[in-house]
């Protein structure tokens, strides 16, 4: 009798199932769809047949993209009604996410035009002011990413703002230094994330609930300094020093996006830059490994050797350095004086932007520009006197970032073991 | 290589103990009560260092500590024991209204007052409180009991106004209008939830701030806004919609027998309905409910309308009993101070009631703190946080304490929770 | 107490077998040979010299190396960054850049000297269990490993894998490895192994050598005359209860899982379904649980049809479910024993009603039921998780079969269970059989399956590749789990 062959008789085909009519794409599409008719109908109708100006500079003169406001919120919406068209017929897969932004952005055309109509909007100044809006969330992100790649959730980057913005404001004027307010916001930052890191790390609370907590207590605390030492005595101890702005010659007078990019403060070159820094190294350096490792599969990485604990402690005070960076733009660059519960809930769209842009760092900066770009649009709108109460503008950055975080994005995955503390068993 | 695993023999057995020695073995290892009186007490010495560090006139006398520290001991002293005692004499009885009631030189509602104030900061907290809790013992996070209560504030006090009742009805009416405002604020993300998976902690907290900008626009309406006043302020509820209060000066209200009662309720709920059994399973084993045929959807879906349902519940017992006008900071700070108070009280629901009352005390307490000695309110708001943070963590407390690792007091949440 | 006092010598060159019986305390012991636990005392020796392991790192150095049970590999990273990791090449100083390319040149070369090919650029969770056992096998190589531990390894390969696996694990000991195999199989250790030592109950019973016959093994193992055998009278099948018409069911991933799957049960005999761990089975027992969504093909149970209905409406038609995983959604571990005993009948009549329980009927019932099943617990009240595994999965089987039953689905019913147990539980079985249920088993155990099944049905890949006699020759049912029709077989061997 021959050899009995171990090679399989019947050549099974791998079939795809047949998929569901209303895939992602499509159903994506439909979404699109349906507002690019709002625009076109809603917004198209409701605009003044008069000139929206879109200007390059930050008055109304000067050279600017003038176009009729309600032919403008008109075209918009039939774009992205096409686009999303495009997107019913489920044929251009691979294109959804450029399809689905791009949507997005003649919808916000629309409405702009609409709005717009008879005003001016003045573009480097909303580019500007949505960087700047930006900044601290962008560095939130960051912060979290590099807690929660390897497994530790951080709700508590609102509190990590609080405790940042407050040293910055305290340091910065008692030393009457730029510099020394920014690192004592480091410190600041730090000092929560080694609570979040001892007591989620070593203790095993839940996490979500001791960055809760956390935030509650940072709150407070610098409630309570500022009522005791700020309030009563501004000129000692709450009149930081503002973060120079420095322009870097040539490119700084690029036309648009020179004024935005190469003419700005410190804080905001730290953001751009950590962002690339921290996706390379997360890729293609052992640390990188190990933290992915971590936060995907603690177990297999006790079991060569890596060390776990260690590592997530290291990354969460890294990301609490962060994180108080961007508090300091808050008494540093925005507002100068520190307040009580002045981020107010800032440090929650961080979160968003994190989960938005799916734990990855450019992610999270396309994220974080958008809700910065939408509290910009809220400011520039209730400035400019339009119909829409002034509340419900503010609501907008909460509002994306709910719809943004209920499935716009499809069902994101988090790191496996994110919020999962590793004990051996 | 060769490799060799070698023996030893056993340990000897302990002897019998006596009743005495087991009891303070137990008094003194890491259980509930200790835990939780012992993270009271180290929130107290941090506090109390707090205190000091920022009071300059106390701070200026340690600049020369080393010549003269009694200066600095005393002064600190001083004032240490003048804030806490304010805290007692605030929240429970100061014993000098009790000896002028008793006198006859003072009345008795200042000598009840301090008991009155802490049971009418409690009552809000009990509503919230069971809110968080009952959505904990269900594996969610409701952070948004501060925007359900605010919703439950507004459509309570609309209630109150707009309608013209007979009196017991028309409290009964605008008390339903809050718990069913609340209840849809919590279908929202009760749903995304069990739709599309969106994490509750986001969208809730989204909604708080979406529900304060809400409340902020509609005071300023017509048929909202009090025609007779140029601040932002709503009418003010008819009194047949009002809960009965005990008489002037003293502000507590029948809100706080209903909290027993909804306590009560609560608890039943949990323990001993059908749905309570679900959301216990859901809360700790979403697939072995699934498979034992349980709609985890429908159970996240039904378990945030309620835990809505208690907040709104909470939010218009504020503005029928305690504030009766709408205001941007009617609802104050009822919803965080609820998540605290649930994760004191073990998220267990007498538990959430006895943390809600401590937790009135500390805020009436505070406010007399405040006002006497003028330390800030907000320090209050870092001893409630402290207590929670050191029951969190009893592993914490016991390494500080060195006490004896008895079956440890754990927070109620599940422990592993992430996205 | 997991291990008392154990003494265990293994040589140079040697295949050693750690032979015991599910919790008998043969994990534990090789988690601290490899530093992932902390010997209360005792020593480890390694070349005469005492060494102690606070953790696997120190375990690395001393030149020992471990292949769990379940798999240490991160999916979503590729087989490369998978052996790299905690032994990166790096370059770049400081900065610790991973090299990539010396790391996938160091896979090749250790995979080609050992005979183990793997991919290096191949994303972990797309390869096939056998792929992966090689991969966590190359990557304790790379490490310079002396001794190798290797966990339960053929828990998941078909026969054919397993006689690879151990025709591997031969030619490392012939180079002067010395490997450790943890198995309960006494097949695979009589087949492979120079020395074995006997576990039970945490301690070191004899020390045997290959000759031993596999009944004193078994002896050895369990402490007692174990009946490997489950006495049955034959089957009278009646009506068909369950049929099951070109079934085809996804898996979680969007792959196909269950590609057109045909079968039926009739009332009064056990069907059992064969086949390694991977093969569809969880997704077909899924998909006529109502736990899983159907693409194509229908099922009925006495005619009705089940597709779109509820898993509790599925359960409420009299249909009693056994879950692979217990410890996953077979029981509530904080629950009681009691509530366990009424998770899936808590709002009926007499346990409670559509609002609320009925505590007293509950308790009583808990109390009737542990006599009844012979659970083992001090009291109904306490939490399941007090419970030992076996006891666990008498508790699933206690609730299941309490209530009347036209269908019963038992998935890998004594899996992790004590001897003692997975007799009782196999009784319960075939008792159910006899009161004219129809049974559904599915188990990789083909032991298991032979015994209890009176018809056989092998799946492999989604289909059901032939339907046999319990009789049939063991050889051939593992041709046909491993994919191979028996009709080849014969071609073949004609030629």
């Amino acid at each position: 009798m021959s050899r009995v062959s171990t090679a399989t008789v019947e050549e099974l085909t791998v079939v795809d199932a047949p998929e569901p009519f209303w895939n992602r794409e499509r159903r994506l599409g439909a979404g699109i769809t349906v507002i690019g008719l709002i625009a076109t109908f809603v917004f198209g109708s409701l605009a003044e047949s008069k000139t929206a100006r879109f200007t390059l500079s930050p008055d109304a003169s000067g050279a600017a993209i003038s176009i009729n406001g309600q032919v403008g919120a008109i075209v918009f919406g039939l774009i992205a009604v096409a686009l999303g068209v495009v997107m019913l017929t489920g044929k251009a897969r691979r294109w959804q996410t450029l399809l689905l932004s791009l949507g997005i952005l003649a919808f916000v055309l629309s409405f702009l035009c609409w709005q717009v109509a008879g005003k001016f909007l003045p573009l480097v100044d909303t580019l500007d002011g949505s960087l700047e809006y930006a900044l601290p969330l962008i560095l939130g992100a960051l912060a979290g990413v590099l807690g929660e790649r390897s497994g530790v959730v951080n709700v508590a980057i609102e509190g990590q703002f609080l405790m940042g913005a407050f040293g910055a404001a305290l340091v910065g004027t008692l030393a009457t230094s730029v510099w020394a307010g920014l690192i004592s916001a480091m410190v600041g930052g730090v000092i929560i994330a080694a609570m979040l890191a001892v007591l989620a790390i070593r203790f095993l609370v839940d996490q979500v609930v001791v960055g809760i907590v956390l935030n509650l207590f940072a709150l407070g605390i610098t409630g309570f300094l500022y009522e005791r030492l700020m309030q009563p005595n501004a000129l000692k101890y709450n009149q930081p020093p503002k973060m120079p702005e420095w322009k870097i010659p040539g490119l700084g007078d690029i036309p648009v996006i020179g004024p935005v990019l190469f003419h700005a403060n410190l804080l905001v070159w730290l953001a751009l830059i950590l962002v690339p820094v921290i996706h390379f190294a997360l890729k293609n350096t052992r640390w990188g490994l190990r933290t992915r490792a971590v936060g995907e599969h603690p177990t297999a990485a006790d079991t060569v050797g890596v060390r776990v604990r260690g590592l997530r402690y290291l990354n969460v005070l890294l990301g609490g350095l962060v994180a108080g960076a961007g508090g300091a733009f808050f008494t540093l660059v925005s507002t100068g004086a520190f307040n009580k519960n002045m981020t107010n809930g800032a440090g929650f769209i961080a979160l968003a932007a994190l989960i938005f842009g799916r734990w990855t760092p450019f992610g999270a900066l396309g994220a974080a520009l958008f809700f910065g770009f939408t509290q910009k649009l809220a400011y520039f709108l209730g400035v400019a006197g339009s119909p829409v109460p002034n509340q419900f503008l503010n609501m907008l950055p909460y509002i994306a970032t709910i719809i943004a975080v209920a499935g716009l994005v499809g069902r994101v995955r988090a790191p496996a073991a994110d919020g999962v503390p590793y004990v051996k068993s | 290589m060769t490799t060799e695993t070698a023996a030893k023999p056993a340990p000897p057995k302990h002897k019998e103990e006596s009743f005495l020695s087991l009891f303070l073995k137990n008094l003194w290892s890491a259980n509930t009560f200790t835990v939780t009186a012992l993270s009271i007490f180290l929130a107290l010495v941090i506090g109390a260092v707090l205190i000091v560090i920022s009071d300059s006139a106390v701070l200026s006398k340690f600049s020369y500590f080393t010549s003269r520290p009694s200066d600095a001991l005393n002064a600190s002293w001083d004032l240490i024991s003048a804030a806490y005692a304010d805290l007692f004499k605030g929240a429970i009885f100061d014993p000098a209204a009790f000896q002028a009631w008793f006198d006859g030189t003072g009345t008795w509602q200042a000598a009840f007052g301090p008991i009155s104030e802490t049971l009418t900061y409690a009552t809000p907290l009990v509503f919230t409180g069971l809110s968080v809790a009952i959505a904990f013992r269900g594996g969610l996070f409701n952070i948004g009991g501060q925007g359900q209560a605010v919703i439950g504030c507004v459509l309570g006090g609309v209630a109150g106004f707009a309608f013209s009742l007979p009196p017991g009805i028309h409290l009964i009416v605008a008390l339903l209008f809050g718990a069913i405002g609340g209840a849809l604020w919590g279908f929202v993300p009760g749903l995304l939830k069990a739709r599309t998976g969106a994490h509750e902690v986001i969208t809730t907290i989204m909604l708080n701030y979406t529900a304060a900008l809400l409340l902020s626009w509609l005071i300023e309406q017509k048929g909202i806004h009090d025609p007779a006043r140029s601040d932002a302020i709503s009418k003010a509820i008819h009194s047949s919609a009002e809960l009965p209060a005990l008489p002037s000066p003293l502000r507590v209200h029948l809100g706080i027998v209903l909290a027993v009662l909804v306590t009560a309720g609560v608890a039943w709920l949990i323990n001993r309905s059908s749905f309570g059994f679900e959301l216990r399973a859901v809360g700790v084993n979403p697939p072995a409910a699934k498979t034992a045929g349980m709609s985890v959807a429908k159970t996240y879906t039904l378990l945030m309308v309620v835990a809505g349902g208690l907040a709104g519940l909470g939010g218009a017992v504020q503005v029928l009993g305690t504030a009766d006008k709408l205001t941007d900071q009617v609802a104050g700070n009822i919803g965080f101070d609820g998540l605290l108070v649930a994760l004191l009280g073990r998220n267990k629901p007498w538990g959430t009631l006895l943390a809600a009352i401590l937790y009135g005390a500390l805020r009436a307490g505070g406010n007399l703190m405040q006002v006497d000695i003028g330390i800030s309110l907000e320090l209050v708001t870092v001893l409630q946080a402290l207590i929670v943070i050191f029951i969190a963590a009893p592993a914490l407390v016991k390494a500080i304490f060195h006490l004896r690792a008895a079956r440890s007091a754990r927070l109620g949440t599940s422990l592993a929770k992430g996205w | 107490m997991a291990n008392d006092h154990i003494d265990i010598t293994v040589e140079p060159g040697e295949v050693h077998a750690l032979l015991g019986e599910n919790g008998a305390g043969k994990s534990t012991l090789m988690n601290q040979l490899y530093g992932l636990l902390q010997p209360d005392e005792g020593e480890i020796l390694v070349d005469g010299e005492a060494k102690v392991f606070r953790s696997p790192r120190d375990a690395i150095a001393a030149g020992i190396g471990m292949v769990h049970q379940h798999f240490m590999l991160v999916p979503v990273f590729t087989v490369a960054e998978n052996i790299a990791l905690g032994a990166e090449d790096v370059r770049g100083g400081p900065l610790g850049i991973l090299d990539r390319r010396r790391k996938r040149r160091e896979v090749l070369e250790t995979s080609q000297k050992y005979g183990l090919p793997v991919d290096p650029d191949a994303l972990v969770e797309n390869l096939p269990v056998g792929a992966q056992q090689r991969v966590e096998i190359v990557k304790a190589l790379t490490r310079d490993v002396d001794l190798l531990i290797l966990d339960e390894p053929t828990a998941v390969l078909t026969p054919q894998e397993t006689d690879e696996l151990l025709a591997v694990m031969r030619g490392l000991a012939e180079t002067g490895k010395s490997i450790v195999f943890i198995t309960h199989k006494l097949r695979e250790v009589k087949a492979v192994a120079d020395r074995i030592t006997v576990i039970r109950r945490g301690r070191t019973v004899s020390t045997a050598s290959p000759d031993t016959s596999e009944e004193e093994l078994a002896t050895l193992m369990v402490g007692r005359d174990v009946n490997l055998e489950v006495t049955k009278t034959p089957a009278e099948p009646g009506r068909e209860v369950l049929k099951v018409a070109g079934l085809v069911v996804d898996d979680d991933r969007g792959i196909r899982a269950v590609d057109g799957v045909d079968l039926e049960i009739r009332a009064g005999e056990v069907l059992g379904i064969a086949g390694v761990q991977g093969n569809g089975q969880t997704e077909l027992v899924e998909a006529i649980m109502g736990l899983r969504a159907i693409r194509a093909g229908s099922m009925e149970l006495d005619n009705e049809s089940l597709a779109g209905m509820s898993t509790k409406k599925i359960l409420r038609s009299g249909v009693g479910y056994i879950p692979e995983d217990r410890s996953l959604d077979g029981v509530v571990k904080e629950f009681s024993v009691a509530e366990n005993l009424v998770l899936d009948v808590y709002d009926r009549p007499p346990f409670g009603n559509a609002f609320k329980l009925n505590p007293k009927a509950i308790d009583d019932s808990a109390r009737e039921r542990v006599e009844q099943f012979d659970i083992r617990t001090s009291s109904a009240e306490h939490a399941v998780s007090t419970l030992s595994g076996g006891n666990q999965q008498k508790v699933v089987v206690a609730r299941e079969m309490s209530r009347p039953l036209r269908l019963m689905i038992a998935s890998q019913p004594t899996r992790g269970v004590d001897v003692g147990s997975i007799e009782f539980i196999h009784n319960q079985i075939i008792h159910e059989r006899d009161n004219g249920t129809a049974v559904l088993v599915v188990s990789s155990e083909l032991e298991e399956v032979v015994g209890l099944a009176d018809r056989i049905a092998v799946m492999y890949r989604g289909r059901i590749l032939a339907t046999v006699s319990p009789d049939m020759p063991r050889e051939e049912i593992g041709l046909l789990m491993a994919g191979v029709a028996a009709g080849v077989a014969e071609e073949e061997a004609a030629e």
